[in-house]
């Protein structure tokens, strides 16, 4: 079976592969691309370990078809940080314990990141709607959801106007 | 052989392939077809992507309202006119799922799947079907969803339906054991014009009650002609199990679904829920 080529914007570099006509995207950011922040975890779209975000909105990597992203602009885990500056989300899962085991984490992030870039100033009850479809088996939580609204209070107050 | 991939820009040209190749296989928002091929139940044939914009269009015209199949979860929730289906979109998996998950694939989604089709059952969409090159053929969804069970393929082009008249006229609960997201151990909508004084046409449709979702005939029974009173909704509880065939499931066993699927009803239509 002949690969289909796919072109896309990788956090901010333009990146190109060679992919199976039915590889998901996870399949080429892991195998192709070398972008081992998106995890595979169940394949079928319950965990939101493999979360990331596709012209800013928030997708599972296990169920996009590669081929569909041509064009796209794609953003994993692995672009969160600037250089050794760590994003508020980072910095406050470490002071928070928000991450334990950390298979979640990839994908806690990402969620955190499309909640917050879109409503800078979430209540809690916004932030545990922002994580529901992302499982994890050791926090409990609620570390998680502390961190995530206490990145939110770092934000620029003009983000949160 | 391996999946293959075949990309059409129009919806005519989609269907014609899939009335043609029985091995096609539709490609929408991915969260079904794409499940099957990471778990090895999809592994030959071709995928078909539509990339068509028609079919995500979302049309509100006065009171009638036109949902393109390949319209998302969250552009129903972006749209403050479908304010009433709210609850049946948000019930569908968490964020990501719903920017991904379309009308048309819940249409095919097996139990304890396609909670959002339970809604259009309440409100008795009718299904826009390509069957091959041509136009849209309208079938009702109750025929619709009796056609899928016997494995019949065809492109949907959009459901259609009305909108309710009043508010509180459509209800809709989904009952599952992990908050927010988790699999329906059951779902209802109720689309009862008339609630306040005298019901007519009453509508009542039940998920994972069935390995399709199902019309409550016994309730609507029940409801027709009353008000939504306390004699209403006791009459309507003692009819709630009638035509039910519950799945078993990780979730619940059909025993617990007949048991509490009275409860929910009940407090459904007295608004508790």
């Amino acid at each position: 079976m002949a690969k289909v080529p796919v072109q896309f914007r990788l956090n901010g570099s333009d990146r190109a592969a060679f992919a199976d006509p039915a590889d998901s995207l996870l399949t080429v950011l892991r195998r192709g691309l070398n972008d081992f922040g998106p995890k595979y975890g169940c394949g079928q779209g319950t965990c939101g370990t493999c979360s990331v975000l596709i012209d800013g909105e928030l997708r599972l990597a296990c169920l996009t078809l590669a081929a569909s992203c041509e064009g796209a602009s794609v953003e994993t885990v692995s672009g969160m940080a600037d250089g050794p500056n760590l994003h508020p989300l980072q910095n406050a899962f470490m002071e928070h314990f928000a991450a334990q085991c950390g298979f979640c984490t990839p994908g806690m992030l990402t969620a955190a990141k499309a909640l917050l870039d879109r409503n800078p100033d979430p209540s809690r009850e916004d932030v545990i709607d922002a994580i529901a479809g992302n499982i994890c088996r050791c926090t409990g939580y609620e570390p998680i959801i502390q961190a995530i609204l206490a990145a939110a209070r770092t934000l620029p107050a003009q983000r949160r106007s | 052989m391996p999946l293959a991939l075949r990309v059409v820009q129009s919806l005519s040209e989609a269907a014609g392939i899939l009335a043609a190749d029985s091995r096609t296989t539709l490609l929408s928002g991915g969260t079904l077809v794409m499940r099957d091929v990471n778990e090895g139940r999809l592994t030959e044939g071709t995928l078909l992507r539509v990339t068509d914009p028609v079919w995500r269009q979302i049309q509100v015209s006065g009171s009638r309202i036109e949902l393109g199949a390949g319209a998302t979860m969250a552009a129903i929730l972006a749209n403050r006119e479908l304010g009433f289906l709210h609850a049946a979109a948000r019930a569908v998996g968490g964020p990501a799922i719903r920017n991904m998950a379309t009308i048309g694939g819940n249409l095919f989604a097996g139990a304890p799947y396609g909670d959002f089709a339970v809604a259009l059952l309440a409100l008795d969409a009718q299904v826009m079907v390509l069957a091959g090159y041509g136009s849209p053929r309208a079938v009702p969804i109750e025929e619709f969803l009796a056609g899928r069970s016997r494995g019949e393929a065809r492109l949907v082009a959009s459901v259609q339906f009305n909108r309710p008249v009043a508010p509180g006229d459509f209800r809709f609960i989904k009952v599952s054991r992990v908050k927010p997201k988790g699999l329906s151990v059951l779902s209802i909508a109720t689309h009862l014009p008339g609630h306040a004084s005298r019901i007519g046409q009453a509508r009542v449709a039940y998920g994972a009650m069935g390995p399709v979702p199902i019309r409550a005939r016994g309730v609507e029974r029940a409801l027709e002609g009353k008000a939504l009173d306390a004699a209403g909704g006791a009459a309507a509880r003692a009819a709630a199990l009638e035509g039910i065939q519950p799945v078993t499931d990780a979730i619940a066993s059909d025993w617990y679904r007949r048991e509490v699927l009275p409860v929910h009803l009940g407090r459904l239509l007295a608004n508790q829920s």
